[in-house]
């Protein structure tokens, strides 16, 4: 079939592309861009899209699919569900389902579950065995099964020895190790450690714990060539040491999570545990060097950690509730609202952090907006004001704590694999 | 006039003014206390929940006295009797208490944060216990109590909190009421042992036992967890009662007017010495009876409220 995207304006930093045109899309193919003939525009379904933008389909490189384990709270398929309709082309899954994805036949079941989505699924691998930091994972089975990444999320990597062990083999595939960075006998808490955990008299994590991990590993991925992602970085002092990281010329890359660049630890007074994620809400010095580290290219990209839980377990004794909120259907309006409109980041920026920097670092190939190409696309409106309302989210768990808030920017639609996503449905195009 | 909340969750925010009435109230109590028929009927017919997730005979013996003086019936659920166990959960348990008709309840958990959250599942008034190592309020106010019957007054009074603030839930809730009556507050205790930016709440830090001494009018000493995290706070309770005890020595060098008070059970010889316990010094160890007069001043306050 044969669909006409008209008023967009085509943006993509990878290409230097910024352009006010109309789209043709046929059979999920970009077919023409530029101004369309009648006989073009006949028989053609035509999308009128004044003002909204469009950009290769953004991707979020850091979320929980509960598949398999725990699909009462989230499958793969209604997690790639929730990243439509957030705006999502492309998602990397980190690998602490039960079993655990520390085998190529786990990676090939996450695979096997995405097939016919409209978003592509990239399940990221174990580094240790059950991510218990005693031996390598199967790296190089997990790497053709189709594993994109290698990762203990949830902890860091437990040992040096092994963290050295996984960076070493890692190099085989230029495939880097997303550390989770938190030091595990400093991290016996529930919030971050201060002013405020003291007000509430809950145990707290201190930045230190965070900032040791990442100071390790940058330093092991300088002594082994390795590449090395700091993932959800949420520590001033950690944003520094990846910045003096990256000035050495060490290959180190981060991520922030939109609710570290937005809340701050103040949002527990209250005791909600909608706001109780690891790592933790910091202090606003914390979101102000992470917005810093965003604007200056030391935080390569936006990644949600999306981890739905059920309501049961979220509504529970707040030390006992378990960490994590859901990101994927919030995430494009908290970066509008929080980067984009309050002047931190540019769109070009922004595009840059939502699509072409997440594939680069997990090389895959970044969608071009060009004649002939595959239409893997994001189309947003970076001026829509919404209200979040969680009973309409795609995803199967609730626990947002952004739930009733005024967000500025949307997407609008997304279109990859011959799929369209618009207005809730998902369409063959 | 009646109290400016319909719980008690904490001490923090609490007005002077409802301190004032909570230990005003407790005065009269005490007296009907010392009465052959230490009953009144003021409750009756309310119905009270102690909800305990973590034992503590101590406060809840307690307040199950002072339920019964007021003549409320009372409820107990303790966890070695619950179903959260066999794997209900906290919100199911409340609400399986809530259908007895419930006006309120005391309770104690392991986190803090709990008392607040169950203003959210329940309609009953909510009295915190004890929750996590954030809040014991009439605790604290039972402590106040004893200060002022001792020494006449709160305001303009230094006090100084020392031991094992970072664990303590009895910590924050003097720190709070204290302040909120006018007195000065520190804390002292070896770094490992004070949280992280208590500072922020208007305290002051000293890790020097014979200034703290020496510097203030009550020393309110808390009960070192024998327990708790050997190794990692100090290193040894030999060592802690060398650096941090309260000793004769030490009171006599340094300020032989100071009133010490113990909410107990007190380890001897690690955070007070016995000749201090058992000697001619000013010292307040556990107020059983004062105890129940404040938690049946809060009880009162609270149950006799219009919702
Ligand atoms: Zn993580
Ligand atoms: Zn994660």
């Amino acid at each position: 079939m044969r669909l006409v995207l008209k008023g967009l304006t085509l943006i993509n930093p990878d290409q230097k592309l910024n352009s006010k045109s109309d789209l043709l899309i046929e059979d999920g193919k970009i077919k023409k861009i530029g101004d369309l003939t009648k006989e073009e525009l006949k028989d053609a379904e035509i999308l009128e899209l004044e003002g909204k933008y469009c950009a290769p389909g953004f991707f979020d490189m850091h979320i929980h699919l509960r598949e398999p384990g725990r699909e009462d709270e989230e499958t793969v398929v209604t997690g790639s569900n929730a990243a439509a309709a957030g705006g999502f082309t492309g998602v990397a899954c980190m690998p602490n389902t039960d079993p655990t994805t520390d085998s190529a036949e786990v990676v090939r079941f996450i695979k096997e579950k995405a097939k016919n989505h409209l978003v592509d699924v990239f399940p990221i691998g174990a580094a240790s065995v059950d991510r218990k930091g005693e031996s390598l994972a199967p790296i190089a089975e997990m790497f053709d099964a189709g594993a994109v990444a290698f990762s203990d999320d949830g902890v860091a990597i437990k040992t040096a020895s092994l963290l050295r062990s996984v960076m070493e083999y890692s190099l085989m595939y230029d495939a880097p190790i997303i550390e989770h960075c938190e030091d595990e006998s400093l991290a016996d808490g529930h919030m971050n450690e201060g002013e405020t955990s003291t007000f509430l008299g809950l145990p707290g994590i201190p930045t230190v714990a965070e900032d040791l991990t990442v100071m390790r590993d940058i330093i092991m991925a300088e002594y082994t060539g390795a590449r090395v992602h700091i993932a959800h970085i949420s520590s001033k002092n950690a944003v520094d040491l990846v910045r003096q990281g990256k000035k050495k010329g060490i290959k180190v890359t981060a991520e922030v999570a939109p609710h570290h660049f937005t809340l701050s630890e103040e949002s527990l007074k209250g005791y909600n545990t909608n706001f109780k994620m690891n790592p933790p809400l910091r202090t606003r010095d914390d979101v102000e060097a992470m917005i810093e580290g965003l604007k200056d290219g030391t935080i390569d990209c936006i990644a949600s950690d999306h981890a739905p839980h059920s309501i049961e377990e979220k509504e529970m004794e707040f030390i006992y509730a378990p960490n994590g909120i859901l990101g994927l259907e919030t995430q494009i309006g908290l970066a509008c609202t929080e980067l984009l409109h309050k002047k931190h980041l540019t769109l070009d920026q922004l595009v840059e952090k939502m699509a072409v920097n997440p594939r680069k670092i997990l090389n895959i190939e970044v969608p071009k907006i060009a004649e002939g190409e595959n239409a893997n696309l994001t189309i947003f409106d970076p001026n829509e004001i919404w209200t979040v309302d969680i009973s309409k989210f795609k995803s199967k768990s609730k626990n947002s704590p952004f739930d009733k808030k005024l967000l500025t920017g949307k997407s609008v639609a997304v279109i990859n694999n011959s799929q369209l996503y618009f207005e809730g449905n998902f369409r063959k195009i | 006039m009646p109290l400016s909340s319909r719980h008690l969750l904490g001490l923090a925010g609490v007005p002077k003014e409802d301190i004032q009435l909570i230990l005003d109230t407790a005065v009269t109590f005490r007296e009907v206390l010392e009465r052959p028929i230490k009953k009144v009927p003021t409750l009756q017919g309310k119905t009270v929940v102690n909800l305990f997730f973590e034992n503590s005979t101590r406060t809840r013996i307690s307040f199950e006295l002072a339920q019964k003086r007021l003549s409320a019936d009372t409820v107990n659920f303790s966890t070695s009797t619950s179903s959260t166990k066999k794997g209900e959960t906290f919100k199911d348990t409340v609400r399986n208490i809530e259908a007895m008709k419930i006006d309120m309840i005391v309770v104690r958990h392991q986190s803090a944060g709990v008392p607040q959250f169950l203003t959210q599942i329940s309609n009953a008034h909510i009295i915190n216990a004890g929750d996590g190592r954030h809040e014991h309020p009439t605790q604290a106010l039972l402590d106040m109590y004893s200060i002022k019957e001792r020494l006449g007054k709160l305001a303009g009074l230094k006090v100084c909190i020392v031991g094992d603030v970072a664990h303590s839930r009895v910590a924050l809730s003097n720190i709070f009421g204290l302040k909120a009556m006018g007195a000065d507050v520190s804390v002292c205790g070896p770094p490992t042992l004070i949280p992280k930016g208590i500072e922020s709440i208007g305290v002051k830090v000293i890790h020097d036992i014979d200034k703290a001494i020496a510097e203030h009018d009550v020393l309110n000493v808390l009960r070192i967890q024998l327990e708790r995290k050997a190794g990692s706070s100090i290193p040894t309770t030999r060592e802690y009662h060398n650096y941090f005890g309260i000793t004769a020595d030490r009171i006599e060098k340094n300020n032989k007017d100071v009133v010490i008070l113990h909410p107990g059970p007190i380890n001897r010889g690690v955070e007070i010495s016995s000749e201090v316990a058992d000697g001619p010094y000013q010292v307040i160890l556990d107020q059983v009876t004062n105890g129940v007069a404040i938690r049946m001043a809060v009880l009162y306050l609270l149950g006799t409220m219009n919702n």
